[in-house]
Parts: structure tokens; sequence; C-alpha cells
């Protein structure tokens, strides 16, 4: 069993059996941690390009890690130091890569729809990693895989997302995966932070965080953007944590045994406590971990067969 | 494919795996540092089979390991579907250790390759053996097996299938052809 699509541009083109596929090829993967030697020689002679626009430490560093353990050629290519420099256009960029020999490009860009722009140009297969503030499938991918190892399933579960939901490409994202799986999504954020007809999708949307997480057994934190706060977005950074920021002590009155996640990179103090990212119940430091087994199953589960033969979905 | 002829029986699969135990006690002298490893899936039910007879002879439990080869099989990039990867479970490290891989059957030999990079991936053992239920020939690589439960002359035409109650809820061996 594979994917049958070139490439994964959105969780949407994900089945619930290819999600399975997906977290259970990860979880074999992850025991590479455990390894004396971190490196299975399943990807030799393939070639891996990270094709980056936007400024990443992890998702980048993750794939490159998780290319590397797989025995993979993988180049970084960073658009600052590049032709991109000198006005090369993207689908340009793209094909030179292709000529060069890239079997999977991986793509994060500013700009929502660049991923699918690159997959319609190049026979390469191409991964989206964040495409402006559209999708983050592989984000969402290594979240739903850390809910899974941690409560056992995902259906039936009830999942809050706290923070700005508007702009972020990993709540798009985790909201068709986790409604796919059968979780319930609530989401909670200031009312500007919200898009319109997320109830129409299924999702109870809530404006205050404590009746958000009540009953919740896992809370996904996102990343309040601050340069959002210019435009006027909400009133001030102090009023965003009194009043949606996740604290001990708006914790103590979650589940017990509640999952606390966040995508990172954290403003600590703000959407999240520090306290809050070192407690037990935390498993900030544990996603990053988990992106890496779960960027190594995409990267084996998308090297298979012939590419020509699948469509593109761009 | 259809069913040519059945070559072992239930009572023929116990009374191979008996006696590869003892082999295995014989030729390590003890099991002291012998460990089984059966590679998936159905060298897992014959290596705890193994060590459960090992067990009755010596006394003494002989721990057994999972391994998964999906990882390092060496057709991955020409075959169509990707394989599902399991996981590897061996919970005992192998430095040091004479390790007995156990498969169904011997054939190409591929699978033993894959099986000994994944194995010394994981540590340094002393020295790896290999023990199969059936070797049908056809090698392609310069391998072959210390155990062998029974020796079968076939075509390259024909299959080998090995039912295991554990896995397909009967015991026995045959040979299909195309």
């Amino acid at each position: 069993m594979s994917l049958r699509h070139k490439d994964l541009l959105s969780l949407a083109q994900l089945s619930r059996e290819e999600i399975e596929l997906v977290l259970d090829t990860a979880e074999a993967c992850k025991q590479i941690f455990d390894r004396p030697v971190k490196k299975f020689p399943t990807l030799r002679g393939k070639v891996v390009v990270n094709l980056f626009y936007e400024a990443s430490t992890r998702t980048r560093t993750s794939f490159e890690l998780a290319g590397k353990w797989m025995s993979a050629d993988v180049v970084n290519f960073t658009a600052s130091t590049s032709s991109v420099m000198k006005g090369e256009s993207l689908s340009d960029t793209a094909k030179t890569l292709e000529a060069l020999g890239a079997d999977i490009i991986v793509i994060r860009h500013r700009s929502p729809g660049a991923a699918h722009l690159v997959a319609r140009a190049v026979r390469s297969r191409v991964i989206n990693a964040g495409d402006g503030a559209h999708e983050h499938p592989t984000q969402a991918l290594l979240d739903l895989f850390t809910i899974r190892e941690k409560k056992g399933r995902l259906d039936g579960l009830t999942v809050t997302i706290v923070g700005d939901i508007l702009h972020s490409r990993v709540a798009r994202s985790q909201i068709i995966g986790l409604s796919r799986m059968g979780a319930r999504v609530r989401v909670a954020g200031p009312p500007t932070l919200i898009p319109a007809g997320l109830e129409q999708r299924g999702v109870e949307v809530y404006h205050r965080l404590e009746p958000a997480i009540d009953g919740a057994d896992v809370i996904n934190v996102l990343r309040i953007q601050r340069e959002r706060q210019a435009k006027g977005l909400f009133p001030s950074i102090r009023e965003y944590v009194r009043l949606y920021g996740l604290t001990r002590e708006r914790l103590a009155a979650a589940k017990e045994d509640v999952l606390v996640m966040h995508p990172g990179p954290a403003n600590l103090g703000v959407e999240i406590a520090q306290d809050v990212v070192e407690d037990p119940r935390s498993a900030v430091r544990e996603q990053v971990t988990n992106g890496v087994a779960v960027r190594m199953a995409l990267l084996y589960l998308m090297s298979g067969g012939d590419a020509r033969e699948l469509q593109s979905a761009g | 494919m259809k069913a040519k002829a059945e070559i072992m029986d239930a009572d023929q699969i116990r009374r191979a795996v008996t006696r590869i135990a003892h082999e295995i006690v014989e030729a390590n002298k003890g099991i002291e540092d012998v460990r089984l490893v059966g590679i998936r899936t159905r060298g897992v039910p014959l290596a705890r089979r193994m060590a459960a007879k090992i067990e009755e002879i010596e006394g003494a439990a002989c721990p057994v390991g999972v391994l998964d080869i999906t990882l390092y099989r060496d057709d991955l990039t020409t075959i169509a579907q990707q394989p599902v990867v399991h996981k590897t479970e061996i919970p005992f490290s192998v430095e040091d250790k004479v390790i007995v891989l156990v498969d169904d059957v011997l054939y190409t030999g591929r699978t033993a390759r894959a099986a000994l990079d994944a194995l010394i991936d994981l540590g340094r053992p002393r020295r790896i053996q290999l023990a199969v239920l059936v070797d049908r020939g056809h090698r392609e690589l310069p391998i072959r097996a210390d155990f062998v439960g029974k020796n079968v002359p076939t075509s390259r035409e024909e299959v080998v299938r090995v039912d295991l109650v554990e896995v397909d809820g009967v015991d026995r061996v045959s040979i299909l052809s195309r």
C-alpha cells in the first residue's frame, strides 16, 4: 500500500485509511530514535530538495533529518541566498531543481497555492511544508500522530484549538485531519481571528477560553502572530494574554489527563506560559521528535512507483 | 495460482521445528548467548515455537525478537506499491550475542541479506545464523542457511506457500504453480 498521490498539498487529499497508513508507518520510523545507527538505507540515490521561501527552523531541520536518516541526498535551498534574489520565478526555480534530479521537492512559501503551482510545473513529487495562511499538512499529521500516541485513538476525542484560527495554516490542516479521523473540534479566540462559516463544518466556536477547554482531551495552542496585532485585529498583547493565554491556573480547570500541544515556535508568556510547556501533560517537545518520524514516513510512502502514473492534485 | 502438492503437514512442521531447536542448542553448546529473531511475518511464529522447544530442552528461556526488513529491501524503487512498514521489536541487545535469524522460506536470499543489514544496524552480534523451515533453492546471493527444516527442489515458476496456525489458521506447506 502506498499513497496514490503524486503530491501532498492538502490534508483534504488523504482518506482516513491513508492518514492511518502514514501514522502507522511513522510509528515504525520513530524507532530510529532508539537505535545506535540512525540510518535506514531506504532512499539511497533519491534527492530531496528543501525549497524554503520563508524562515523556518524546525520544519526544515525536521525534513532534512528525515531525509538523511532515510539515506536520501538532501539539498537545502533558501530563497534569500539563491537566484530568487536575481528574479527567477517560482516555477522556473522548481524546473531547475527538477533538472538537477530532485525526486521530492519540499516547499514552504508565503503565498497560498505556491505548492500547487510547483506541483503542476514539475514531475518531481511535491510536499507542501506551509503555503501562506492556507495549509501545513505535515504539521497536522505530526499532531495527529502525537495525539494518537498519547491518547491511543483519535475517534471521539474533543480537541480545542486556541488562538489565531483565521491566519493559521496549521489550524486549517488540523481541522480537516481531526474531523476526518472522527474527533470533535472546538476553536477558541477573539471573533476577529475566527473565520466565518466554521460551524457549517461541524466545528464548535468559542470566544471564551474556559468553556472551550472544559472537558477537552487535547488543547492545541497556536502561536500568536505579533505582526497581526499591528493591524488592529485585537486590542493588545496584554489583553490577549489575559483572555486567552494558557496558564497553569487555567489548565487546572481542564481534564486531569488533558494533552497540551503547540506547533512552535511559542511566544512564552503570551499564548502559553513557560511552566505549561514544561508540564508533564505537555507534548510540545515530543511533537518535534514526532515531526521527524512523520516526515520519514511521508518520504518513504511518496518514493515508490512511477510518479508519472499518479495524478497531480495541483 | 493452483495448488500442486502439500509438501509438509502439521506433524512434519512440528518435527522439523523440534529438530532445528535441538540443532541450535547443539551447534551453540547451550543457549547462554543465543537469541532468536523472527523475520516478519511468518518467521515470527516459527521463532516463538523454536524458543518454546529450546526451553523444553534446556529448561531456560530463549528471548525472541521481531525484525521488519521493509526499509532495507533492495526493490523499493522498482515496485509500484510500497510495502507496509511494521515495527521491529527486539527487547534485548544484540551486542556480542549469537543471533539466529528465523524465516519461513529461503529462496533468492534477498530477504536474508536485508535482515543481515537491519540486524547489524542494531549492534554487532558475535555471530549470525540462519534457520528456515523450507529451502527451495535458486539463490541470487552467496547466502546459505545453518538450519533447514526441509530442502525442496522447485522451479522458479512455482510458489512455496507456508501457512502457520498463528497467522493463517492452519499448519501446512504447499507448492503452487502459476
